[in-house]
């Protein structure tokens, strides 16, 4: 079995500062990998490296493509890039904002993945938008309004489906459930976690809610000061942590 | 007109903007960037059609311009008269005796030749800057073809008018590669883009040109399920009976009578000089001027 | 089914001056299909740090554990989870709840995992609710807010959805009624009759005189404990 991404040696400075350095990983396909670390740590950084938004100075992210090579995302063409995010790639921001277009209608936005890959039937779009819709579970009526008229796990929930409307294979998400309350947190990790099944999804979930990751990942990597300090699954990591900075972690939350 | 350089532009800027006019056409659709000049008007007085006009016209030129299909305009009027004095260029009315034509807002209902140039006055040359408004993400959009946004703009308009609502500056595709906004003609007018002449585009305020060779394919976007059409006033011309042109729907007195005239003058008035009238027209003579 | 060789431990508190502190040394255990094995010992000697470790949950310092043919102390994340998936169930003492899902599918869920059809796993999540006297009103309802009792009974429903080849029981009768005592002794039963490798730790002595085998004291493995003592 081969991963679906490969992870070499992902460096990213900020000048003399360091943003991530000497990350290695393989995420296979089907696994969901959980980023923890405090705020500053690099987590973002490195997401922003594997997804294409930021060019790390070293190192390689290998995908598997669909016609099974596995490709240095890193080093191929802008235009391959793009089209990788548009089909095969997702990425949830934890700003709604940053990742919905806010003047667009419920349903535009989640139509605009199927028109960007060639969806040219207004119905079919419609009726793909309204059944993804349902399936973040916001009803049908509000096919038309603009995700500004939406609550902030609506919106959430939105860009969700967004992004999953073209059947992508690796989703980035960076704090996903950050800044709603913890109802609402829930009812969105319960859908993240039944579309992760349903969908085979593989996910590199960024956050600093160990719960979060309790819940969605199978695995666990904890970052300091731009490095990886330990990896594992994700029960283990949490209940026997090796590293001084995961049991400190670990400890600081009552409840996990 | 001696007072000018011909055609009021000097001959260096004159070449740049050639330069801008034959990367256009060789790169059918795509927005070339050019240095606009302070012309002797206002931006959004057609400076970037005056610009690429001046730059085309030649002194055996017979120049016309048309303003949302009329000649008699101030706008239109004042632009004839700018290179008149400027160029010293023979003007008309007749479209088919112009060699250039610049219009804003119309094509001219009268086909065109291969011997004939159009130039159209542009206010926005970039059609993706409805929902995009960063300038670096439509240029990317542009290089890598990324045109879902597009259709993203004529979804909203059925989810929201049950059709597409988009009447003018509809947008089209031309040669299968760029996307294009035509100007703020009417969406009737999109199928006339494929046509003889040579079609110039100019954006002076947005400092942009592009353009379209001779029977260039140009297809106006659409879903198969909301197919494109090319709609006018479904009515006949009340002044001289034309069913196959595009109408200005006109109120008439106070009691809000209305009546439906060909929005091209010349086409209008030359159907009526060969005998044709509406069912509110009167017979030539008489009200020509 | 279970083959554990020269299993050791050790917790290092980094937060607290760095103490290590050996739990387990040399632990040795072998389970075969259809044996049930006990883990005894007195309290802190290890029971539940054995468990865990076959289970992946903590990591072991040294030695190994093949469970089916995979060596846990060695395997990479996917393969343990691959493992649970497929060979290897636990009933821990506690369920972990996921909010809203509504009971019938945290018990389908295993099934659902293995990849088995909707309908015959929630089936089976009703017959096993049903024997274990969860009332039926409370199937479609998130167990979150059930009793600890109720809960626990959950839990072992789940744990016996699908037809692991080994499982790992931590207390699977702790304060249950005679009657649900006597179902999840039945489930227990009938898992060793179709060749199930149990390991399981209990402090109810007839139950564990019913269902197992074998009796390992942990405490032999201890670092300064020796067998029987406290
Ligand atoms: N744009 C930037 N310019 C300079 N330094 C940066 C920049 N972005 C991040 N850093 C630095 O890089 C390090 C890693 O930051 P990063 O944002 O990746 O952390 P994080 O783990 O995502 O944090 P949080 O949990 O707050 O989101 C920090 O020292 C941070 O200050
Ligand atoms: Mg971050
Ligand atoms: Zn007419």
């Amino acid at each position: 079995m081969t991963p679906l991404l490969k992870v070499e040696n992902i460096s990213k400075f900020y000048g003399n500062r360091i943003g991530c350095e000497n990350v290695n990983f393989d995420l296979y396909s089907g696994e969901v990998m959980g980023i923890v670390g405090e705020s500053g740590s690099g987590k973002s950084t490195l997401l922003n490296c594997l997804a294409g938004f930021l060019t790390p100075e070293t190192g390689e992210v290998r995908f598997e493509m669909r016609d099974g090579e596995m490709r240095d995302t890193v080093t191929m063409s802008e235009p391959e890039r793009r089209m990788l995010s548009r089909t095969d790639w997702a990425f949830v921001h934890q700003h709604a904002r940053d990742g919905l277009r806010m003047n667009v209608s419920a349903g535009g936005n989640v139509g605009e993945r199927l028109m960007a890959v060639g969806a040219r039937h207004y119905g079919n779009i419609r009726a793909e938008a309204v059944d993804w819709l349902g399936r973040v579970e916001i009803s049908e009526e509000r096919v038309d309004d603009r995700p500004t008229q939406f609550s902030g796990g609506m919106q959430q929930r939105l860009q969700i489906a967004r992004n999953l409307v073209t059947g992508p294979r690796l989703v980035f998400m960076d704090e996903p459930t950050g800044g709603l309350d913890v109802s609402v947190q829930a009812r969105l990790l319960d859908l993240l976690r039944g579309l992760v099944r349903e969908m085979g999804l593989s996910a590199i979930i960024v956050t600093h809610d160990l719960a979060v990751v309790r819940l969605l990942a199978d695995r666990l990597m904890v970052m300091k000061d731009g490095h990886v300090v330990e990896t594992g699954l994700t029960d283990q990591v949490l209940d026997d942590p090796q590293h001084a900075y995961t049991q400190l972690l670990v400890s600081s939350v009552l409840q996990v | 007109m001696s007072d000018y350089n011909f055609a009021y532009l000097d001959e260096q800027t004159k070449r740049m903007i050639r330069r801008a006019i034959l990367k256009g056409l060789a790169i059918p659709g795509y927005q070339v960037p050019f240095a606009s000049r302070e012309m002797p008007m206002p931006y959004g007085w057609g400076t970037g059609g005056v610009q690429v006009s001046a730059a085309t016209l030649t002194p055996d030129d017979t120049f016309k311009v048309i303003d949302q299909g009329a000649d008699d305009t101030t706008n239109a009027v004042s632009i004839r008269k700018f290179f008149e004095k400027t160029a010293g260029v023979a003007t008309t009315e007749e479209a088919s005796a112009a060699s250039v034509i610049q219009t804003r807002h119309r094509i001219p209902e009268d086909e065109l030749r291969e011997d004939q140039i159009l130039v159209y006055q542009v206010p926005i040359p970039e059609p993706l800057r409805f929902l995009e408004p960063s300038e670096v993400e439509t240029r990317k959009m542009h290089s890598l073809e990324e045109y879902g946004l597009m259709h993203v703009k004529l979804y909203e308009d059925i989810a929201k008018h049950g059709a597409i609502a988009t009447s003018y500056a509809y947008p089209v595709k031309v040669e299968g590669r760029y996307v294009m906004d035509p100007s703020p003609i009417p969406k009737f007018d999109n199928p006339k883009m494929e046509m003889a002449g040579i079609q110039l585009f100019g954006a002076g305020r947005e400092q942009r040109i592009y353009a379209l060779p001779p029977y260039c394919q140009v297809v106006s976007l659409d879903f198969e399920d909301f197919p494109f059409e090319a709609s006018k006033a479904d009515h006949a011309c009340d002044m001289c009976g034309a069913t196959d042109s595009y109408l200005d729907e006109v109120i008439m007195d106070d009691a809000g009578n209305r009546m439906f005239v060909c929005s091209d003058t010349d086409y209008c008035a030359s159907r009526r000089k060969a005998g044709h009238v509406g069912a509110q027209g009167t017979p030539f003579e008489e009200t020509a001027a | 089914m279970i083959e554990i060789r020269n299993l050791s431990k050790t917790f290092t508190l980094h937060n607290q001056g760095g103490a290590v502190i050996p739990v387990m040394h040399g632990a040795e255990l072998v389970v075969a299909p259809g044996e049930c094995v006990a883990l005894t010992g007195a309290s802190g000697a290890g029971k539940s740090t054995l468990m865990r470790m076959i289970y992946g949950n903590y990591l072991a310092a040294g030695g190994s554990i093949v469970v089916d043919g995979v060596d846990v102390v060695q395997s990479e994340p996917r393969e343990i989870l691959a493992l649970r998936r497929d060979v290897l169930g636990y009933v821990s003492q506690f369920l972990r709840v996921v909010p809203r899902v509504p009971t019938v599918d945290v018990v389908a869920e295993p099934l659902l995992a293995v990849g088995a059809e909707s309908e015959a796993a929630r089936a089976k999540a009703r017959e096993l609710l049903a024997r274990l006297n969860i009332p039926e009103r409370l199937w479609s309802l998130s167990p979150t807010s059930f009793s600890g009792g109720e809960q626990q009974r959950v839990n072992i429903a789940r744990g016996f959805a699908h037809d692991y080849p080994a499982m790992l029981l931590d207390e699977p009768t702790a304060s249950l009624d005679a009657t649900n005592r006597e179902t999840v002794l039945n489930l227990i039963e009938e898992a060793k009759a179709r060749g199930a490798a149990i390991v399981g730790i209990f402090h109810d002595e007839a139950a564990r005189a019913r269902v197992c085998d074998h009796e390992i004291d942990v405490s032999i493995y201890t670092p300064g404990l020796t067998a029987g003592a406290a």
